[in-house]
């Protein structure tokens, strides 16, 4: 009998361990597909952050190092100076990548480094329980901002992907993201063109997913992928910002 | 190659080359910007990475990707950047990945300011970033020892799996002597397989985790456990210290890196005055030897320790010394080096007393 599908090589057997209505397992085998789609599994060496995906190196199936917060992208750029050949990717949450580590993040798409930078936005800390993140929305409220997040005292979400397509060192960099099944499947081919940059040494990628966090936000699963939609969608647009692959058309 | 004259931190990058260092990520700061200067041209000479860093914070992290890839790495630093690197150099302790930290102290706290110290002691020996963990601390006090440490730090590094600090000042990285690079053991710069590193899988049927975090309380006492394990053994076989003319003295300094170098003008000086005065210079200063404490204890008067620094190193010879004789403390802070005929001046205080 012919297989029509079946669990993608790039995961281990390990149980996911997020919550129900979590689009971090989405992202998570969208990832696992595209490498074992390029063939680079068994060249690949991940970067796991901190944050509700701490671990990410018990689930890809592949080599990893567990980095300290924000750091994941001087991680990458240490292991890919030591094997440039190899692929290299990171996987960073919101509070991760746009707050802590942004000097990490803004320098490394500065120097084109050839990495990949999975960047999981949903507008909120997870494991830490729900505190206001980098990129909470106006007027959302979380354990830090209970009134509201409100400009006045605690500033303006961070666009990350308008902000590093105007980076040189930038080679492809697009918002995607995981509410529906249309969504998913534009987002796994983002996710594959930004591992193709880096295969064709094009220098930084990055794609940026809006996702949803039912258990922080207060939602259940559905209510949740509504809120990415309709809330998260309207002041962080989808499309590609950077795209140099197509230079080459 | 012969002789050839060096400034300190020259040395310091050159014999990391020849150790077979091929990636250095560093970040600027006064006094040793002659390490970066010279990892930046002499880097791609020999096919190896340079890196400058947007910050000590980032070039650790990348020093902890590159060690945990499996390569033979670098950083450089002094006092207030290596303060922000503990948050790194915590992780790849836990992670046990190996690499090689040189601090190049200055005077502090905070922003202090760029003449030599050696108030780093502590942070250096005691910790500095989160959790249990030590480093291997190694303190030159000459160019050519710079040189010889260096390369066996990479070496010790290696063995242990864990970050090898060098722990030099100011002066000692600025001032130039010559240095034969022939001499240095040469065995020590062979490098091993490293078969737990991220080098992708490959052909390999196990997945390679850097890693170090463990959520189950009984599996991380487990590993903190087992890495002192490896402290245990190096604390054991990695003890390094000189005895200058402790056999007939009555007082004896302690001393580590450029300061025992002005405390052997103080042993000729002394002897002029017909007093017996000795050396005990540890070079490791963890682990810190207590051995010759023990050998000298039963004929000397008192230990004088002298630092630049208010008085760090003074605990570890108070401890090694364990209260059988006297333990007396001369430091210069602020970028000030004590000069000999303080030194005298506080030995004959010491010899006064009854």
């Amino acid at each position: 009998m012919a297989v029509v599908f079946q669990k993608t090589k790039g995961l281990t057997d390990t149980p996911f361990h997020y919550c129900p209505g979590c689009t971090h397992g989405i992202v998570h085998r969208l990832v696992a597909e595209t490498m074992e789609e390029l063939g680079v599994l068994d060249k690949a060496i991940g970067v796991a952050p901190v944050g509700c995906a701490v671990f990410a190196y018990e689930y890809f199936n592949c080599d990893m190092q567990e980095a300290a917060h924000g750091r994941a992208p001087a991680v990458a750029t240490g292991i890919k100076r030591v094997h440039p050949d190899k692929i290299v990717f990171t996987y960073q949450g919101d509070g991760d990548l746009a707050a802590i580590g942004t000097a990490e993040t803004v320098h490394a798409a500065a120097r084109g480094e050839n990495i990949t930078v999975i960047f999981i936005n949903n507008a909120i800390y997870g494991m830490t329980g729900g505190q206001m993140a980098p990129t909470s929305l106006i007027g959302q409220e979380t354990l830090t901002t209970p009134y509201g997040r409100k400009p006045e005292t605690n500033g303006y979400p961070i666009k990350m992907c308008e902000m590093l397509s105007t980076l040189e060192g930038a080679a492809y960099i697009e918002r995607v993201s995981v509410y529906d099944v249309k969504h998913v499947l534009n987002a796994k081919k983002a996710i594959k063109n930004a591992f193709k940059a880096q295969i064709n040494k094009k220098g930084f990628s990055m794609i940026e997913v809006l996702s949803s966090c039912p258990t922080n936000w207060g939602m259940s699963p559905n209510e949740a992928l509504k809120w990415t939609k309709d809330k998260m969608e309207q002041y962080y647009p989808l499309g590609v910002y950077k795209n140099t692959l197509e230079e080459e058309k | 190659m012969a002789k050839v004259l060096m400034k300190g931190n020259e040395a310091l990058a050159e014999a990391a080359i020849q150790a077979g260092c091929r990636h250095y990520f560093g970040y600027p700061i006064t006094p040793q910007n002659e390490v970066t200067a010279y990892m930046a041209k002499r880097m791609p000479e020999v096919g190896g990475v340079f890196l400058q860093a947007e910050s000590e914070v980032s070039a650790i992290n990348m020093v902890y990707g590159a060690g945990g890839a499996g390569a033979r790495v670098l950083i450089t630093s002094s006092s207030p950047g290596i303060s922000l690197m503990q948050e790194g150099i915590s992780y790849i302790a836990g992670a046990e990945v190996p690499c090689v930290i040189a601090n190049i102290m200055r005077g502090g706290p905070g922003l202090g300011g760029i003449q030599p110290s050696q108030s780093d002691y502590f942070q250096a020996t005691k910790g500095g970033g989160h959790g249990d963990y030590k480093l291997i601390v190694l303190a030159p006090s000459t160019i050519q020892e710079m040189a010889e440490l260096v390369q066996q730090a990479f070496h010790i590094a290696d063995k242990y799996r864990n970050p090898v600090m060098i722990l030099g000042d100011g002066m000692l990285g600025q001032m130039m002597e010559p240095v034969d690079f022939d001499i240095l053991k040469k065995e020590e710069n062979k490098i091993e397989e490293k078969p737990w590193a991220t080098t992708g899988m490959g052909t390999r049927n196990k997945r390679n985790i850097i890693n170090s975090l463990e959520l189950d309380p009984q599996i991380l006492e487990k590993h903190n456990i087992e890495i002192f394990k490896k402290y245990q053994k190096a604390a054991r076989e990695e003890v390094r210290y000189e005895m200058t003319n402790c056999e007939e003295a009555e007082i004896i300094l302690v001393a580590y890196g450029t300061i025992a170098r002005v405390a052997k003008n103080v042993i000729e000086i002394a002897k002029r005055e017909n007093i017996k005065v000795g050396l005990i210079r540890p070079i490791s200063l963890w682990p810190f030897p207590e051995e010759p404490f023990k050998k000298t204890k039963d004929h000397v008067k008192a230990y004088l320790t002298i630092e630049m620094s208010m008085g760090q190193m003074v605990e570890d010879v108070k401890l090694a010394v364990n209260g059988q004789k006297e333990v007396h403390f001369y430091g210069r802070v602020g970028g000030m080096v004590p000069e000999p005929m303080a030194i005298l001046e506080e030995i004959k205080k010491i010899r006064g007393k009854k």
